[in-house]
């Protein structure tokens, strides 16, 4: 048996600290996504002009890069609006940036774009005319979205949805560098204390793929309930 | 060049964090970025093309391989790669008194091996996609012409796959230009390792960081338009004729 110098447990936290991250900011994702998508096609200039700086930004800065400026510039940024506001209003309060929170906020903003695109051309193959016959049925907006321009979206938008996802998933490693204690810090602690990288690494590269292959099984089955109605040849 | 400095000198003159010291360490970190990615990229795309090859092969001894280093190079982080091999290397047997450690020694050469290897992943699978889209007429006329398996693959097929991966292959260099930042995690310092060294010398993030996304911006787009450039000039056969 592989000799884990008793850092199992800390190895298994870690890879639940993975996951957790990895689906709180795909959700975050999501939304900001949809919120994306719906500026860049909106008929407003200023909108439009806001989601494409968003997506344009977010997409030529390395992760990295993002998640250290938001990192350390948020807790800096904080800093000094709590101090404004003990200097305008005497309000006294301290807030400290929790890696995790941080974590899920800058990787759901930085994929919310990468969702954005996805769901912007998702939303434009959707057939307009699924739209005006949901409008001739007196369907609110609202209602129009949730029951047809969503599902019919969602068909187009999974193979994207997931390939962001897989990708996702791998940015995650990238927290253990800000000092969240995901899998892959705990790997690297383990390895320099008990000088065996390979046992370590290994372990966190298998349970990678395996959260991977999981996932795209999952997606497959998604992608087949949103593919009731068309056809096979399709 | 004299008037160049003074006139930078100046400019920087009211400034405390971004002094020529610190402008020259970004300069050497855009420098080593460069170097990492463009090495990377090259040796990764000689590898690609004959794994490319080798991955459509019926032989299941020659694809199954090369299916199994895309799938574990492709499905764990850059991170963990990079990791396996910086820590890795030290500890296989006897390396440190052979002429290897010399260069295995410093963290360039650990972190080259590990973004080529990852590059070379990504890109084999560009192109076996670009291989398998070749359009049926195009093999049978070659076919028809009587040429060899290997004349075909070097006159036809290779060339009509590569340009229709460009598009896929611009975007592997964006993301490659983008995972390069982690290499200032092993101590290399490339520009997200000045930044970070700017970031703690000065307790200044928004200057630090945002300097160096500028930069990162900066290489992105130039990165974009040249592959637009080169899509314009090798794919003007595969646009709708217009009029």
């Amino acid at each position: 048996m592989i000799n884990l110098h008793g850092y199992g447990p800390r190895l298994l936290e870690g890879a639940l600290v993975t996951i957790e991250l990895s689906v709180l900011s795909l959700i975050l994702a999501i939304f900001l996504g949809l919120l994306t998508a719906s500026a860049k096609m909106s008929r407003s200039w200023l909108l439009h002009r806001l989601g494409t700086l968003y997506t344009t930004i977010i997409r030529g800065v390395p992760d990295l890069v993002l998640m250290m400026l938001l990192f350390f510039g948020g807790q800096i940024g904080i800093n000094m609006f709590t101090d404004w506001l003990y200097d305008q209003f005497n309000v006294d309060i301290f807030i400290n940036v929790n890696e995790f929170v941080a974590g899920v906020l800058t990787i759901g903003l930085i994929f919310g774009a990468y969702m954005g695109e996805t769901f912007r051309g998702a939303f434009l193959a959707v057939d307009s005319g699924q739209i005006e016959a949901g409008r001739a049925y007196g369907m609110s907006q609202w209602l129009v979205f949730r029951r047809i321009r969503f599902p019919l979206m969602m068909r187009h938008a999974l193979p994207g949805l997931s390939n962001n996802w897989m990708v996702l998933l791998k940015t995650t490693a990238l927290v253990s560098i800000i000092g969240l204690s995901d899998m892959v810090r705990v790997a690297a602690e383990a390895s320099k204390a008990t000088r065996e990288p390979f046992t370590f690494m290994i372990i966190v590269a298998i349970i990678y793929l395996l959260i991977a292959s999981v996932s795209e099984w999952g997606f497959a089955r998604l992608q087949k309930r949103y593919d009731v109605g068309y056809a096979e040849s399709d | 060049m004299e008037t160049l400095m003074n006139w930078l000198d100046a400019l920087l003159a009211n400034n405390s964090i971004f002094t020529l010291q610190t402008l020259s360490y970004y300069g050497d970190g855009l420098v080593t970025t460069v170097q990492l990615v463009f090495l990377s990229l090259i040796i990764g795309l000689v590898l690609a093309v004959p794994l490319s090859i080798g991955r459509g092969s019926k032989r299941a001894w020659i694809q199954l391989p090369i299916f199994f280093y895309c799938y574990v190079f492709r499905g764990t982080p850059l991170l963990v790669q990079l990791y396996l091999i910086y820590y890795g290397v030290v500890f296989v047997d006897g390396i440190q008194e052979t002429w290897l450690w010399v260069i295995l020694e410093k963290p360039f050469v650990p972190a080259l091996i590990a973004f080529t290897l990852n590059t070379a992943a990504y890109t084999t699978e560009i192109f076996r996609g670009a291989i398998k889209a070749t359009p049926k007429g195009e093999i049978e006329a070659a076919r028809a012409y009587g040429m060899s398996q290997r004349l075909m693959l070097r006159r036809i097929v290779l060339p009509s796959a590569f340009r229709r991966a460009l598009p896929a292959y611009g975007n592997e260099v964006i993301f490659m230009l983008h995972a390069s930042a982690i290499a200032s995690v092993v101590t290399i310092m490339d520009l997200t390792g000045a930044a970070r060294f700017v970031y703690a010398r000065f307790y200044a993030p928004f200057d630090a960081f945002l300097f160096v996304a500028a930069i990162y911006l900066c290489l992105t787009f130039a990165i974009l338009y040249f592959f637009r450039y080169l899509e314009k000039k090798l794919l003007a056969h595969l646009k709708p004729v217009s009029g």
